[in-house]
């Protein structure tokens, strides 16, 4: 069954059509990758997912809910967490704070105006923040200044923000961009172990080993649609991906 | 070097990264606490020595303490800008004043009325300016401010007095104090008269009260979340977090603590002109918090004192009292010095303020408490130096 549904989303930026007709399903408890060359489409697919953009046209229903015209925070509580391209996090708070924050969201729900209780008395969500950073490698680093993390930590730590609320699906866009060859196998490993909660994800991505190591279905964009859409073998011997993304050259 | 020391210094390292309100004990809090308490209680002694310990001065330490608390909880936890408070700060002092001439002249209803009155007041222009964020925002809240002071002086005289500022009259109803006495009554604490040391004690209590809530809301989800929001206000969105009430219930706390220290200001003297709302007065509360330490919690208290210690010290100088200052020197250069330094004094103590705060920014960002903890760091290190 599919938990996101994408029907016939079209988006324009003045001439420019940035996503032609694009039809998707995601199964649940699936790894979806969504690869094309740059400029493809991948990531303002994306953007329609999580409110930050609406298309002009078509729908996108999540758990047989629509997606389009709420806000992002509703997205959220309904179960869909975003991991970005560059790492959103709260670089001026400690590592554990990053991930309480979240903690307190899936608990207390968009608006809580709790004043007086003191945070590190909420035992449940400090355990759970602390166990999540204890699965993404960080436990030893939870008082530190999340700003003086690497790039890989951060992009850890912004995976962690997202487990620690136990999305239904989970977007990650180019998780390993920018990494070096050790870091990206670390990723593969941890998003390995993290599949086997179940959590459904889509995966945008350029390294081709994380793709077809992890991926269930792949989705090829070029210039705003889908082009090929299938289990990884038979997209790797598609005629056509070879020719719009790999420029023809065999994997 | 000794193990200890090697652990004393990895402690002050980890102590540099850890930003505030998160490993801070309920313990250590409450000494903190406790510490501050009995300082503010204790001003009028310790600040005799240099000149400071009479009831009017005392008096504005803790009024203004009070306004830069409540200013920080916007400001240095969430990171929202406002260039309007002062307006709250009338609001207060305005509410006080009617409490004081239509019920009664016990401050406690006055006290209750500035805060209610001025947290009104802030949600209807939060609710307003709260739609942008940076120098939107804070344009938005200076333009909110001068309305407010402009229209205390044109259609709303009936409720402000214009000019004259509202005051206390002989025949003011005063319902709840029944008959009045010959002459002008003064406010009251249940029947105990609050001018002088009394009306900074009433100050004092409200102060540490003020620190006390602004302590427990920094060490609560709610705090953390304001925080988070000033760290990164796009991640908070797409974490689920619906900002714009937590934004408008900081906004709306720190008009209340502004409506506070209004009405303070009406207690320990009962009148109030629209001056108090003007944008000097909002721009002064943004460098004591800056000055002091934003985000902190003592930083702003301690940034108020600080300017209002020097504004009374420095504005009192004249060319009489320099030149007995400078008296030791030969006449010429008597002359010369006092000539130098007349611009920063007496009419011109803003231009010492000034100095003084731009070397605060460039040199210790942090404010005050930067410098504190800055000295603190060294002299730990000097010690567990000497200890191996």
């Amino acid at each position: 069954m599919a938990i996101l549904d994408v029907q016939g989303v079209c988006k324009d930026f003045g001439g420019l059509r940035a996503l032609n007709q694009v039809n998707l399903q995601v199964r649940e408890g699936s790894v979806h990758a969504i690869i094309g060359p740059n400029g493809a489409g991948k990531s303002t697919l994306l953007n329609c997912f999580v409110g930050r953009l609406k298309p002009d046209t078509g729908s996108v229903t999540f758990n047989g809910k629509s997606l389009l015209g709420i806000n992002p925070h509703e997205i959220n509580q309904a179960g869909v967490a975003r991991v970005f391209q560059t790492p959103e996090i709260f670089a001026d708070l400690s590592l554990i704070e990053n991930v309480k924050i979240p903690a307190f969201a899936k608990r207390d729900g968009a608006f809580r105006l709790d004043l007086w209780s003191r945070t590190d008395s909420h035992a449940e969500v400090r355990d759970h923040a602390e166990a999540v950073l204890e699965d993404v490698g960080l436990a030893d680093k939870r008082h530190m200044h999340a700003g003086s993390l690497s790039r890989g930590d951060k992009r850890r730590l912004e995976l962690a923000m997202c487990l620690v609320q136990d999305p239904k699906l989970l977007l990650l866009d180019e998780p390993t961009a920018g990494m070096s060859r050790a870091d990206t196998n670390a990723t593969i490993d941890l998003l390995q172990r993290i599949g086997e909660r179940g959590i459904t994800k889509i995966v945008i991505e350029h390294d081709m080993t994380v793709v077809f190591t992890l991926a269930h279905t792949i989705s090829v964009m070029a210039q705003g649609a889908v082009i090929a859409e299938g289990e990884p073998e038979a997209i790797k011997g598609n005629p056509r991906v070879q020719e719009a993304y790999l420029g023809g050259a065999h994997l | 070097m000794s193990a200890a020391t090697v652990d004393t210094l990895r402690r002050g390292n980890a102590a540099a990264s850890v930003p505030a309100g998160d490993t801070a004990s309920s313990r250590s809090d409450h000494i903190k606490f406790a510490v501050f308490a009995i300082a503010v209680l204790t001003m009028p002694v310790w600040l005799s020595p240099i000149g400071a310990g009479y009831p009017d001065l005392v008096q504005k330490f803790a009024i203004f303490g009070i306004f830069a608390i409540g200013f920080n909880i916007l400001f240095g936890l969430t990171g929202y800008l406002s260039f309007g408070h002062a307006a709250f700060l009338g609001v207060g002092s305005y509410a006080a004043v009617w409490s004081f001439k239509l019920l009664t002249m016990n401050v406690v209803p006055a006290m209750i009325f500035g805060v209610l009155a001025s947290g009104v007041f802030a949600l209807l222009i939060g609710y307003v300016s709260l739609r942008r964020t940076g120098i939107y925002f804070s344009i938005l809240t200076l333009a909110f401010a001068q309305m407010s002071y402009n229209l205390a002086y044109s259609v709303l005289t009936p409720i402000t007095n214009g000019e004259t500022g509202l005051q206390l009259a002989l025949h003011d109803p005063r319902v709840l104090d029944g008959p009045a006495e010959a002459g002008l009554p003064t406010t009251t604490l249940f029947g105990m008269e609050t001018i002088g040391y009394p009306g900074f004690y009433v100050c004092a209590v409200m102060l540490i009260v003020a620190y006390y809530v602004a302590m427990r809301i920094t060490r609560s989800p709610f705090g953390m979340t304001l925080r988070a929001i000033k760290s990164n206000q796009n991640r908070m969105n797409y974490t689920g977090f619906n900002t714009r009430p937590y934004t408008l219930a900081a906004f709306v706390i720190s008009g209340m603590y502004a409506g506070l220290a209004g009405s303070l200001m009406a207690v320990v003297d009962p009148l109030a002109g629209a001056e108090r709302m003007q944008w000097t007065a909002s721009g002064e509360v943004v460098l004591m918090t800056i000055l002091g330490g934003t985000g902190t919690l003592l930083g702003p208290v301690l940034g108020a004192g600080i300017i209002k210690y020097f504004e009374n010290i420095f504005s009192a100088f004249n060319d009489q009292v320099l030149g007995r200052i400078f008296d030791f020197l030969p006449e010429v250069l008597q002359n010369l010095m006092v000539t130098l330094v007349h611009p920063f004094v007496g009419e011109g103590w803003h231009l010492t303020l000034g100095v003084v705060f731009m070397l605060i920014v460039i040199f210790l960002p942090g404010g005050v408490m930067e410098g504190i903890g800055r000295i603190s760091a060294r002299i730990s290190r000097s010690r567990s130096n000497r200890s191996s």
